[in-house]
């Protein structure tokens, strides 16, 4: 290794100063190390040698190394970045570089932290709903009418938004009633489909997901390693639609005089007042349409106006123990991992005639 | 909340759970303050300067070339020097305390602070909420635009619809100042101020948020509305520049307004090209 390594093209390996947060729930701190680095190495890289060598218990979360899994996310001398695609280059020889977890969300250990807020928001965040007495496979949709929803489909969820935004970052306490720049993108994605069968989005991210938190300051866009422009092309948008239905003097005269785009009260929006509204524990379920809800009539809601072209089993949820919790643990579980989420019995590839997919013209049944 | 059953580290019991016991407010290492400083440099500036050009009462127009300065335009009080009044003076007197811009200023500067890039401007270098991304902000608490005062700022389409109106008052007033002493076409220095101070109003408001979602943001089938879409196409393609528009026009309106107000108290002379 080093200078003399004949793989070791171009420059010669130098020494480069790392400050690493080391610790865990109970505390911890910034620990100097030294460490080899070579030319064209990621921060990442140098995460792994430390690994390696001075620091085999790093603790670090990572997994393509090229910028799309949306793993490694980290802070980078106080900059929200994924580690994989920040180059060592960008930093000069004498720099100490600090490396620190995501300081919005509960430490696991080193550089791991728990991100498990985001999903919550995921799962609380209404899913596409399908257009009524259209099966799949009829859909039909034009590029110009779907590419405003693509450019939010490049979403890698490495939480880096999340992270930096400082409604949550900042204060705790907004976590229940904040989703945060992620999850409105998606609300904006799911709005802007044109098949999308919900017209209670605009309340819905207004009164649910706490948009009204959101102050511009843009900061979600500055770190989006995937360069979506989240607050120009989806919140603010969402914003203005949500003005549409709210504060628009025009359209609420033009809804006054010609009846029209009004919408009915549901269950997303009934029983709330407008503003930020604390969503408990318990009501979270009935927003999930993703299958983990355990709420028969919000399942039926999602599958309502699909059609399957076949009676489609409805969706169980795994046995549980008597402590409600799958059984996990190495010692009594009877298979060596996890369930499947699509069911221990089901293995692949499934018989066609299983398949919830078919094709209008060619499998009629 | 998760369903019981799920296995995430999310079911653990407690409450808030400790996040990395990071003392330092950032560790930033790059100028994050610089930024910041050098807008809110440039926004107390225009604030001070605007408040007391609207309290001057003077030196807002040129007879001898038809200039009227943006901040006093529509001029309709009596108390107007003669030829300013484009409008009229429908309203009479104003008692001392009104300013003579008492129309149209408010409207601007309520489409300016409400603006989606001056709302990022304004929180980030005027409240420090945050000062910089990944910068912990000093506020106890926050509660962003979701109760009054501050959802005020959703009124921003308001505003833009009368901004509107008071961007064809200001283009009327550039088109009179395409005249000379005589009455006849004339060109000056002045007149090319104005000029640019329009066209950086109209990219300005033109390219803002609300514009694009008037034109066309707010549909949900483009290809329903082929006429709509390139409206907001093009204003999608002004709006990436809107920062761009939004401190230059404030900068080109500071121009036009000391200008007019040198020409006014005789500083000196505009710059004739013709007549």
């Amino acid at each position: 290794m080093g200078a003399n390594d004949p793989q070791a093209a171009g420059k010669p390996a130098t020494k480069r100063q790392f400050r690493i947060w080391r610790g865990d729930e109970n505390g911890g701190d910034l620990q100097d190390y030294t460490v080899e680095v070579n030319e064209g190495e990621v921060v990442l890289d140098v995460i792994h040698r430390l690994q390696a060598t001075d620091a085999p218990d790093l603790a670090c979360r990572w997994n393509c190394k090229a910028g799309k899994c949306g793993s490694c996310s980290m802070e980078i001398n106080g900059k929200p970045k994924l580690s994989c695609m920040t180059r060592m280059s960008t930093f000069t020889e004498d720099e100490t570089i600090t490396v620190t977890p995501l300081r919005t969300f509960p430490i696991i250990r080193d550089l791991v932290t728990d991100v498990s807020f985001n999903y919550e928001k995921a799962r609380e965040t209404p899913a596409f709903a399908p257009p009524p007495g259209v099966a799949p496979g009829d859909y039909r949709m034009q590029q110009i009418d779907v590419e405003r929803s693509q450019e939010f489909r490049k979403c890698i969820e490495c939480f880096l938004c999340q992270n930096v935004c400082h409604v949550v970052r900042d204060h705790e306490e907004n976590k229940t009633a904040f989703s945060g720049p992620r999850y409105f993108i998606r609300a904006a994605e799911l709005d802007m489909h044109p098949l999308d069968a919900r017209n209670d989005r605009k309340e819905y991210a207004q009164a649910e997901q706490g948009l009204g938190f959101c102050n511009i300051t843009k900061c979600c866009t500055e770190v989006c390693p995937e360069h979506i422009k989240i607050t120009d092309n989806g919140i603010i948008p969402m914003k203005e639609r949500v003005v549409d239905r709210k504060y628009d003097p025009l359209v609420w005269l033009g809804s006054k005089i010609f009846r029209r785009g009004q919408v009915p009260q549901t269950s997303v929006t009934s029983g709330h007042s407008s503003g930020a509204v604390h969503s408990s524990g318990g009501a979270g379920g009935q927003h999930s349409h993703a299958g983990g809800s355990h709420d028969p009539q919000a399942e039926l809601q999602a599958q309502k106006g699909v059609n399957w072209h076949r009676e489609v089993p409805h969706p169980t949820a795994p046995a549980v123990d008597d402590r409600g919790k799958l059984p996990l643990t190495e010692l009594t579980f009877d298979r060596a991992a996890a369930p499947s989420p699509f069911g221990d019995d089901v293995t692949f590839p499934l018989p066609p005639e299983h398949l919830n997919f078919a094709h209008p013209d060619q499998d009629k049944h | 909340m998760t369903a019981p059953s799920a296995t995430t580290p999310t079911t653990r019991p407690g409450g808030a759970r400790p996040r990395a016991a990071i003392a330092a407010r950032t560790l930033r290492t790059d100028r994050w303050w610089l930024q910041p400083l050098i807008i809110a440099a440039i926004l107390l500036f225009f604030i001070v300067y605007s408040t007391i050009r609207i309290f001057m009462a003077k030196w807002y127009y040129v007879e001898d070339y038809h200039y009227l300065t943006p901040l006093y335009s529509p001029c309709i009080s009596t108390e107007c020097v003669p030829g300013s009044a484009h409008f009229g003076t429908p309203l009479g007197d104003f008692p001392f305390f009104i300013p003579l811009g008492i129309i149209a200023f408010p409207i601007v500067a309520g489409f300016r602070v409400t603006c989606y890039y001056y709302r990022k401007a304004g929180y980030r270098s005027l409240w420090a909420s945050p000062p910089a991304c990944a910068v912990n902000e000093p506020h106890k608490s926050y509660s962003g635009e979701t109760r009054f005062p501050l959802f005020v700022m959703n009124w921003h389409r308001y505003f833009f619809y009368l901004a509107a109106l008071i961007l064809l008052v200001n283009i009327y007033d550039a088109v009179l100042a395409f005249r000379g002493p005589d009455g006849n076409f004339g060109v000056g220095l002045g007149t090319l101020i104005i000029l640019v101070n329009i066209v950086a109003l109209a990219g300005y408001t033109a390219s803002c948020h609300a514009c694009r979602h008037v034109m066309g943001g707010r549909l949900k089938h483009f290809s329903k509305n082929p006429v709509r879409y390139r409206l907001w196409t093009f204003v999608s393609k002004l709006n990436v520049r809107h920062g761009t528009f939004a401190m230059t026009s404030l900068f080109t309106v500071i121009l036009t307004d000391f200008y007019v107000m040198a020409l006014s108290a005789g500083w000196f002379d505009d710059l004739r090209f013709i007549n």
